[in-house]
Parts: structure tokens; C-alpha cells; sequence
């Protein structure tokens, strides 16, 4: 009797933390404690901190920071060329896609290694480059200033830059799945008659869709946030090509840590809330796919 | 609509997928196309339907649908339908999305009415049976469900002829079953010309008027099922159609000897090879004078309505497969490892390299 007792309460922690992990998989304990460690290390510690630095404003004092005139016009700036670089990869993106997913051509793997040299390159590097060759005695700025088309210093080098450093988020979200799409769709939809443009309008892009909008988003997600690539080619002028990751920079040089982290925080905020929309209107579309209400 | 192929090739870069190949396919014929893989069954379904196009020289060959010549005419203006093996639906469009989608695009002058598209649209899934499931999206269909879907797409735009590739291919052995005689029932009734592929000699022979057997991008036979059966044109053929034994082994003054086995034949003397079908062969517990072929019993399975029994004997150099009543498995108290005689009711034999088949004369 007193032996099994024994027994059994020897036995009870281990059968105690058996009934505790009934998973499968193994190692959920470890990888799961170091994932949320590296998290908190690397992202939240941070935002925390941009918190932190916003707490000795008072409600007024922040609103104040974030609707002052000069930061409004940097968000106009920064969200319409982000706009217009986002709609401009859409396009392009979901064609670079296409080509480098449906044919095959000399190069291709040089192209399709090219696709990420934006990720590869530092942004600075990249706005150098951009601000010497629109310049208006630049290679590019050469032919263009004729025509009365100026890029460098106007918005429009300010979307030039953005497109530049957000291209590959459309080409590499759209990529895996066109590469899943089974040819044989599209055949479907020819041997049914289609022409091509209602089979790509109607039976590929719908097919599409989610990915190239979740690429796009992240693409105009990327760009409002980008700053070296911006700041040398933007010209940088008050309420014309300012754009708000520049204004943070600026109060940061004025040591105003403070006004700085109030306005990086509208920009965390507008992020964050997209990001979020696009995974929960993928969410719904995914479900609808297979018979939830969407 | 008839469908007539004269002289059509096909090259992929140096590879030959296609041998020239005739081929006339009547009006309201339901046609086979069988063969291994590789065997360029699939190709010649593709180039009918125009999702491949034939070789354009040395010689150029013709496709004609009836009269009309449609060699050149691209596949959305061929008027087929085509039939995936894995359905190929829309899987962001519903059921009825789908069955409509080949009329909503047809041009403004030919496409029917909304109402008229959507009594059509119901009438074919009444007939595929899924009137219920017209708001579904394939994702929540079963894979016999999407299969008919997928026949119900083709056909709503009323096609002269409906291709099929592997139709029943992707689905279990149950549901290939009752979709079979379900298409069969179907092509009867609307008895439209129909072409599909496949490489399960049991589905085509079920399922054609007359079966196209292929292998190494040639047309090996063509015939009905039965006739394929009973005259196979060559030892591709014959192997092709059935399981097959075979007996190798020199002949002397009319007697085949292999090892200790030995079987009276009325050959010329010579090296021969028999084939022998496992229907074709009686156990016995004692040689005939006829045939001498001693063999051990290595596995028993019953199989439905027959026993399939497996034998195995020094003088094999692979097991050999018969299938026996059930009477006869109980009679012969066949257990592993029992030792029994082997007696062919026929055999078959094929000269080498030879397409013509020798009539085999009966043994017993």
C-alpha cells in the first residue's frame, strides 16, 4: 500500500506534465518562449519606448505637433506619391510577375535575382543614384527638363524613389501564386471562348486579386515609411516635397525627441491599421473561397 | 460532328511526341484514346482540341471537325469543350458562375438572354445532378462534384465535340465507377462526338464505342472493345488489355520444353514465346499428357467474383496470375505452398517485331 503510494506520487509530475503538452509536435515550449523574447527585444521593447517618449505630452500638446501645417503637408505629400508609387507597382509588379512566372527567356534568372536588389541596396544608395540621373543635368533629367517634365525635386521623384524601393513586395507576393495557378485555368477559360483579355480580366485577376492587393498595400505601407531614398532626390521643400519621415528627422535634430515621436507614431498608427485591414479583407476572401459568409 | 486527323505530327523541341497519325472519329462516336504514359495519347486530345498546335512541316497535316477545316482555327473559336483532369474550375466563382461563364462571354450578337443563360445553366446542373449546389464555390465540393461541374462548363456552350483528358483520373475507384456509366448515360442521350483519354484499359473498354490504343506516339489499334479483345493487332496490344503470363522456351518436334516443364505445340521447331491470359488456365492436380507444367501456389486472393491465385516454379522466371472460380478454389483446396499441374485452355503467341497476330490454336 505504502509502496504504491509512493509509487504513484513519484509517478504524478511526470504524468502531470504529460497531460500538459497532449501536442504532437515537439519543442512548442521552446520555440514559441524564444520567438516571443526575440519579439519583445526587437520590436515591441522599441515601440514601447516611442510610448514612453510621448507620455510627457499632454493630449493637446501632441495634437498640436501632428496637425501643425508643415507635418499636414508632409503627410499629403507622402501619402499621394505613396499612393501613386503603389498603384504604379500594381501594374508593373503584376506584369513583372507575369513575365518572369509564364514564359521563359534568356536572363531570366538575372532578372528574377534583380527583382530583389531594392531589399539588397541601401535606400541611400538608391536616392543618390535617382537625385544624379534626374537631375536636371543628369542623364535622364536631361531628356525630360526639354519636354517640360521635371522629377528631381517635385513628388514626382518623390514616387520614383518609393516605387523604386517597394517594387519587389507586388512582384514577390504575386510570384508564388501565379506560380500555383494551374495553367489549365486558363485554358479552361479559352476553350470556353474567352479572348485573352476577358480570360486575364475575369478568370486571372480575380485569381490574383488577394495577393496583389496584399502586395500592393505592403508596397504604400513600405513607402510611407521610406526616408533614404526620399530625402535626395525630394528637394525637400516646405509644404511642397517634404515628405514625414523628413519632418521626424528634423525634429530629431532639434532634439525635439518628443515632437518626433509624435509624429512617428501617426505613422506606426496609419501603418499598422492598414496591415491589419488587408489581413482581415484576405481573411474574409479566403473564407468566402470556401463557403463562409464573407 | 465527325472529327477527321490526316497526317498530324508532333515534335517537342528533337523529341517525337507524335508519329504521323490518322484518324476518323464518326458523328456521335464515343472514342478512347488509351494508352501508357508517353504514349502521346494526351498530345493528340490537345492538338484536336487546339491547345497544342501539330507540327507545320515536313508535312502539314489536317484537322477537319465535319467539313469544316479548323487546322489553324485558334481552340476558343474550335467550339469544344474540354474536360481537365483536375476540373480546372474557377474557384473564385460559384457553381453557377462557372456553368454560365462560357455563355456570359460569347460576343454581344450570339449570347443568349440572363434568363435564357440561367434556365440553361439550371437545366445542365439538373442533368449533372448539383441543382442544389449552384451557390457553392468548388473549394466546398467533393472531387466526383467538381468533375461534373466541370462537364456541365463544357457543354453549356453546346460544343460540337467535348474532349475529355483523364477525366475520371484524380477520383476514387468508386466514384470513377458510377461517373462512367453516369458520362456513358449522358453521351446516349444528347449523343454528342466525344474524345477522351485515359490510360486504365478497364475504363476504356467500359466506356468506348471504339478505343484508340497508342504507345510511343503511334496508333497501335484501333478498334471496338470487343474485337481489341478478342483480335489484339500486335503483342503491345494484347499485353496492354490484360494481365499476362508467359511461357519461354524451345520447341522440338511439336513440344515446347522450359526446365521441367513441358507443353504440346503445333509450332515449326525453335525458340518461341506463348502468352497466356489468367482466365485462360485450369489447375489440375495431374499432368495431361498435353501439358506437363508443374507450378507451386505462392498467394491466393479472392477478388470479387474469381480467385486469383499466384504461382511460382523453378522454370519461371516471374510468377505467373490465374484466376479461378470459386467452385473450383474450394474443389482443389488450394492452400500456400500446395503443388499443382497448370493446363492452358489456349494461348497466344506474336512473331517478333511483327504487328500480325497468329491465331492460337486450343491445346486441350
Amino acid at each position: 500500500m505504502k509502496l504504491n503510494a509512493l509509487k504513484s506520487s513519484a509517478l504524478k509530475p511526470n504524468a502531470l506534465f504529460r497531460s500538459g503538452s497532449t501536442r504532437v509536435l515537439p519543442g512548442f515550449g521552446l520555440s514559441m518562449g524564444i520567438s516571443v523574447t526575440f519579439i519583445s527585444l526587437v520590436l515591441l521593447l522599441p515601440m514601447t519606448g516611442l510610448f514612453g517618449q510621448l507620455a510627457g505630452l499632454s493630449l493637446a500638446q501632441y495634437w498640436a505637433i501632428i496637425t501643425e501645417g508643415r507635418v499636414v503637408a508632409s503627410y499629403m505629400v507622402t501619402i499621394g506619391a505613396a499612393a501613386v508609387a503603389a498603384l504604379i507597382n500594381a501594374v508593373f509588379g503584376l506584369l513583372l510577375a507575369w513575365v518572369l512566372v509564364r514564359y521563359s527567356f534568356p536572363g531570366k534568372r538575372l532578372l528574377d535575382a534583380l527583382m530583389d536588389l531594392p531589399f539588397a541596396l541601401p535606400t541611400a544608395v538608391a536616392g543618390i543614384t535617382l537625385a544624379t540621373l534626374y537631375a536636371s543635368n543628369g542623364w535622364m533629367g536631361r531628356l525630360l527638363e526639354p519636354l517640360g517634365f521635371q522629377v528631381a525635386y517635385t513628388w514626382v521623384g518623390i514616387a520614383l524613389a518609393m516605387a523604386f524601393t517597394s517594387i519587389p513586395f507586388v512582384v514577390r507576393t504575386v510570384q508564388p501564386v501565379l506560380e500555383d495557378m494551374p495553367i489549365e485555368v486558363d485554358e479552361a477559360a479559352m476553350s470556353l471562348g474567352a479572348t485573352d483579355g476577358v480570360a486575364f480580366r475575369r478568370v486571372i485577376l480575380p485569381h490574383l486579386w488577394p495577393a496583389l492587393v496584399t502586395g500592393t498595400g505592403l508596397a504604400f505601407v513600405r513607402s510611407l515609411g521610406e526616408f533614404g531614398a526620399i530625402i535626395f532626390i525630394a528637394g525637400n521643400m516646405p509644404y511642397e516635397t517634404e515628405i514625414t519621415a523628413l519632418m521626424i528627422f528634423v525634429k530629431l535634430q532639434e532634439y525635439d525627441y518628443a515632437g518626433a515621436s509624435a509624429i512617428a507614431s501617426v505613422v506606426l498608427f496609419v501603418s499598422l491599421a492598414l496591415l491589419l485591414a488587408i489581413n482581415i479583407w484576405q481573411g474574409r476572401f479566403i473564407r468566402r473561397l470556401h463557403g463562409g459568409k464573407g | 460532328m465527325s472529327i477527321r486527323l490526316q497526317q498530324i505530327s508532333k515534335h517537342f523541341g528533337n523529341t517525337r511526341a507524335l508519329e504521323p497519325v490518322n484518324l476518323d472519329i464518326h458523328e456521335g462516336e464515343l472514342v478512347g484514346l488509351l494508352g501508357p504514359s508517353g504514349s502521346g495519347k494526351t498530345t493528340l486530345l490537345r492538338i484536336i482540341a487546339g491547345l497544342e498546335s501539330a507540327d507545320t512541316h515536313p508535312r502539314s497535316g489536317k484537322i477537319l471537325f465535319g467539313d469544316r477545316d479548323v487546322t489553324h482555327v485558334h481552340v476558343r473559336d474550335r467550339r469544344i469543350g474540354f474536360v481537365f483532369q483536375h476540373y480546372a474550375l474557377f474557384r473564385h466563382m460559384s457553381v453557377y458562375e462557372n456553368v454560365a461563364f462560357g455563355l456570359k462571354v460569347m460576343p454581344r450578337n450570339r449570347r443568349p438572354s440572363t434568363g435564357e443563360i440561367r434556365t440553361r445553366v439550371f437545366r445542365l446542373l439538373e442533368m449533372v445532378k448539383l441543382e442544389d449546389f449552384a451557390n457553392r464555390f468548388p473549394a466546398q465540393l467533393s472531387g466526383g462534384q467538381q468533375q461534373r461541374v466541370s462537364l456541365a462548363r463544357a457543354l453549356a456552350v453546346k460544343p460540337d465535340v467535348l474532349l475529355l483528358d483523364e477525366p475520371f483520373g484524380a477520383l476514387d475507384a468508386k466514384v470513377r465507377q458510377d461517373l462512367r456509366r453516369w458520362l456513358r448515360r449522358l453521351h446516349d442521350e444528347l449523343n454528342f462526338t466525344s474524345v477522351f483519354v485515359t490510360h486504365d484499359q478497364e475504363e476504356a473498354l467500359e466506356l468506348s464505342d471504339r478505343v484508340v490504343v497508342m504507345s510511343n506516339g503511334k496508333i497501335e489499334q484501333i478498334d471496338t472493345p470487343e474485337t481489341l479483345y478478342r483480335h489484339p493487332a500486335n503483342r503491345f496490344v494484347f499485353e496492354f488489355l490484360g494481365d499476362v503470363n508467359h511461357l519461354e522456351g524451345k520447341v522440338q518436334n511439336g513440344i515446347l520444353t522450359c526446365g521441367d516443364a513441358r507443353l504440346d505445340v503445333d509450332l515449326p521447331d525453335g525458340h518461341e514465346e506463348l502468352l497466356l491470359r489468367p482466365h485462360e488456365l485450369r489447375l489440375i492436380e495431374t499432368p495431361t499428357a498435353h501439358a506437363h507444367l508443374p507450378v507451386t501456389v505462392t498467394a491466393t486472393v479472392p477478388v470479387g467474383a474469381e480467385v486469383r491465385v499466384e504461382l511460382e516454379a523453378d522454370w519461371l522466371a516471374n510468377p505467373w496470375l490465374a484466376t479461378i472460380r470459386h467452385a473450383d478454389f474450394e474443389r482443389l483446396g488450394l492452400t500456400r505452398g500446395q503443388r499443382l499441374y497448370v493446363e492452358p485452355r489456349r494461348w497466344h503467341r506474336f512473331a517478333q517485331q511483327s504487328p500480325s497476330f497468329s491465331p492460337s490454336p486450343s491445346t486441350a
